[in-house]
């Protein structure tokens, strides 16, 4: 067949399916309505599913990428790992100290460890603070930015004044109408003297990074846990290109100075957030997979009805298949013509429900950021056309095949 | 000279349930260029069996089939397709015209099929329109005609893409007596400017419009005669 005849029949095919849609409005309206809803159900899905992964991305670059955290427990254990790690020794700071000596490929670190305790100024109390004790190369291993005043300084950490940089929220409670720079506020039963307060900072994981309060951590270990606690250490590496290098090397130094012999396993864990990527890669990817299965679902529902009203348009049209057989129409004609009539009554469908979706998709993205990708139109037009194809085959081929005397005999 | 229709010992059987129906039992007929030759014979006769065959509707189950000197007996679909579409111009009893198009686009539907371009189709539509005086009724869709005018779309349809034969069946028996009288002086028309007509019918009347009438009974042709008073109602009319 040469290319010119083929496209003499696509656009006679065309036309018929127009025509046949046309004069069966109705049936064609409520017909296309099946793929209308599994094309509104999967494209936002699609949305969903961006929006939920944008957001984590979102949450998780403010983690930086480059920062290790040497801790007790990994963050993603087996049960029985988690009970091995829970007799381990703590991590204190003179092992904080070695790794700071000893590291060669380390930009900034920081002891961390916290409890929540109530915060008071004057007759106002803020209560569940969380409460961290770091040193002064906090603010630039979490990425932190000041709203206003300083982070605390390095003399002022070793020394273990009393002094606290307050979260955005905290800062707010306790000061809703002067500045909280160089006033005293209590922690628990001590006073310290507010130095700075950070900016904004969100929530990741459903803990407000806002509602917080930063102490020296000599401080925090004497006044809030008779040096009983142990800490964390947060490593923010010199060159992210070198954070295995860097991990290794700390991995190196924590063995060393905590003891464990050759060949035994790490008595401790690094974690970064690397880790809570592949997770959520893993969970992400399950739960999209499962959504977008349920909502195909009902994609498939509309094919169904698509290829049931396939099968009485062929039935109904037999003397018109008989006629066009009687003046010359191939079998591929026939076939063409009510695959593209299918895939007409699918595309339609897809449209309509591209319509209707990108409006809901804007609410969505009031709930997460959001919104509908070009790449999930383009994909929500071409599966309902291959859908109008694929369930229209099966009608188009018996079309394609019916003997044309039967065919013309048929009123 | 090469008839347009050699058909030889042509049989055509029917498998219905357990019971094998001889449609055909043996039939040769020849039929040459600008004959106009009618198929008489009572229903169940074979008649209509026979047209589907020399309509390449349907091949036979054994026997030859030559159209034009090629053997179409043992063609495919797509091959007595393109026969059909080419060679053979049908014009029905119920006009089949399809409902939703225009007459225009009816005409032009054979043309669509053998792949012409839309302009050149176009005027070859309108041109065939013209010819059964219907030129101003190409943009008319079916049921905005008379039946009369539907068989003449019908015709139109037929001889648009110059076929070797037009095969007519019952072509006046869904009309009144006048307009049937019409239709005929037509095809008598037709056959006057050289067409090869074919007419499949019961009726006496109009098979005396052919110059030969071919019987068929029981699935054999019971007599092949020429006319000898043919009624020329163009003529005498």
């Amino acid at each position: 067949m040469k290319m010119t005849d083929f496209a003499y029949e696509v656009k006679e095919g065309i036309g018929i399916s127009f025509q046949a849609i046309r004069a069966n409005k109705m049936r064609s309206v409520l017909t296309t309505l099946g793929i209308v809803i599994g094309i509104v159900s999967v494209t936002l899905m699609g949305t969903a599913i961006e929006g939920m992964s944008r957001s984590f991305n979102e949450m998780v670059s403010k983690l930086g990428a480059d920062v290790l955290y040497v801790q007790k427990f990994s963050w993603f254990s087996s049960e029985e790992e988690w009970l091995e790690a829970r007799n381990r020794k703590n991590i204190d700071l003179k092992q904080f100290r070695a790794v700071r000596e000893q590291g060669t490929t380390i930009n900034t670190l920081s002891p961390i460890v916290g409890n929540r305790s109530p915060i008071k100024y004057r007759s106002i109390t803020s209560d569940g603070i969380f409460v961290s004790g770091v040193n002064e190369q906090y603010a630039t291993v979490a990425g932190l930015n000041m709203e206003m005043g300083r982070f605390f300084s390095q003399a002022e950490a070793n020394g273990g004044r009393p002094v606290t940089v307050l979260g955005y929220t905290t800062a707010e409670k306790l000061f809703p109408n002067e500045t909280p720079l160089g006033k005293n506020v209590k922690i628990g039963a001590h006073t310290f003297r507010v130095v700075g307060v950070v900016s904004k900072q969100g929530s990741f994981l459903g803990m407000d990074n806002d509602n917080r309060a930063f102490i020296p951590v000599t401080n925090f270990l004497e006044k809030f846990a008779n040096h009983r606690r142990g800490i964390s250490i947060q490593v923010k590496a010199a060159d992210i290109n070198d954070l295995d290098n860097t991990k290794e090397e700390i991995r190196g130094i924590m063995r060393k100075v905590r003891g464990v012999k050759p060949g035994a396993k790490d008595d401790f864990a690094i974690n970064q957030q690397e880790m809570f990527i592949q997770t959520f890669n893993q969970i992400g990817g399950v739960i999209a997979g499962i959504g977008l299965f349920i909502t195909a679902l009902s994609l498939f529902v509309g094919a169904i009805g698509i290829m049931n009203i396939m099968f009485v348009s062929v039935t109904e049209r037999t003397k018109e298949i008989g006629i066009r057989k009687a003046i010359g129409a191939k079998r591929s004609t026939i076939l063409f013509q009510f695959l593209i009539e299918s895939a007409a009554l699918a595309l339609f469908g897809g449209i309509i429900g591209i319509i209707i979706s990108y409006p809901l998709s804007l609410l969505i993205n009031q709930i997460m950021p959001t919104s509908m990708p070009f790449s999930v139109v383009g994909i929500a037009l071409f599966i309902s056309v291959l859908v109008g194809v694929v369930s229209g085959f099966l009608p188009a081929n018996r079309a394609s095949k019916m003997d044309p005397v039967e065919a013309l005999r048929h009123e | 000279m090469q008839p347009v229709i050699n058909i030889k010992n042509i049989k055509k059987t029917y498998v219905m349930g357990a019971v094998e129906v001889n449609a055909l039992v043996d039939v040769s007929v020849q039929i040459n260029k600008n004959e106009y030759v009618a198929i008489m014979g009572p229903s169940g006769s074979g008649k209509s069996t026979l047209m589907n065959v020399v309509g390449c509707l349907d091949t036979p189950t054994s026997g030859l089939y030559e159209f034009n000197g090629v053997n179409v007996s043992e063609m495919n679909d797509n091959e007595l397709a393109k026969i059909r579409n080419k060679e053979i111009g049908f014009v029905f009893q119920t006009f089949n015209l399809l409902a939703r198009s225009d007459a225009l686009h009816n005409v032009e539907l054979p043309l669509i099929y053998s792949g012409m371009k839309k302009a050149d189709r176009k005027a070859l539509a309108a041109e065939a329109l013209s010819h059964v005086k219907l030129e101003d009724r190409m943009h008319h869709k079916p049921n905005e005609l008379s039946g009369g005018q539907r068989q003449r779309v019908a015709i139109a349809r037929a001889l648009v893409t110059k076929p070797s034969i037009i095969l007519a069946d019952e072509p006046t028996g869904n009309l009144d007596s006048k307009t049937g009288v019409e239709i005929m002086h037509l095809f008598n028309e037709l056959h006057a400017q050289g067409n090869t007509i074919i007419l499949v019918t019961h009726e006496e009347d109009i098979a005396r419009h052919a110059h030969r009438i071919i019987r068929v009974r029981d699935g054999l042709v019971e007599s092949d005669t020429m006319v000898e008073e043919r009624i020329l109602p163009g003529i005498h009319a």
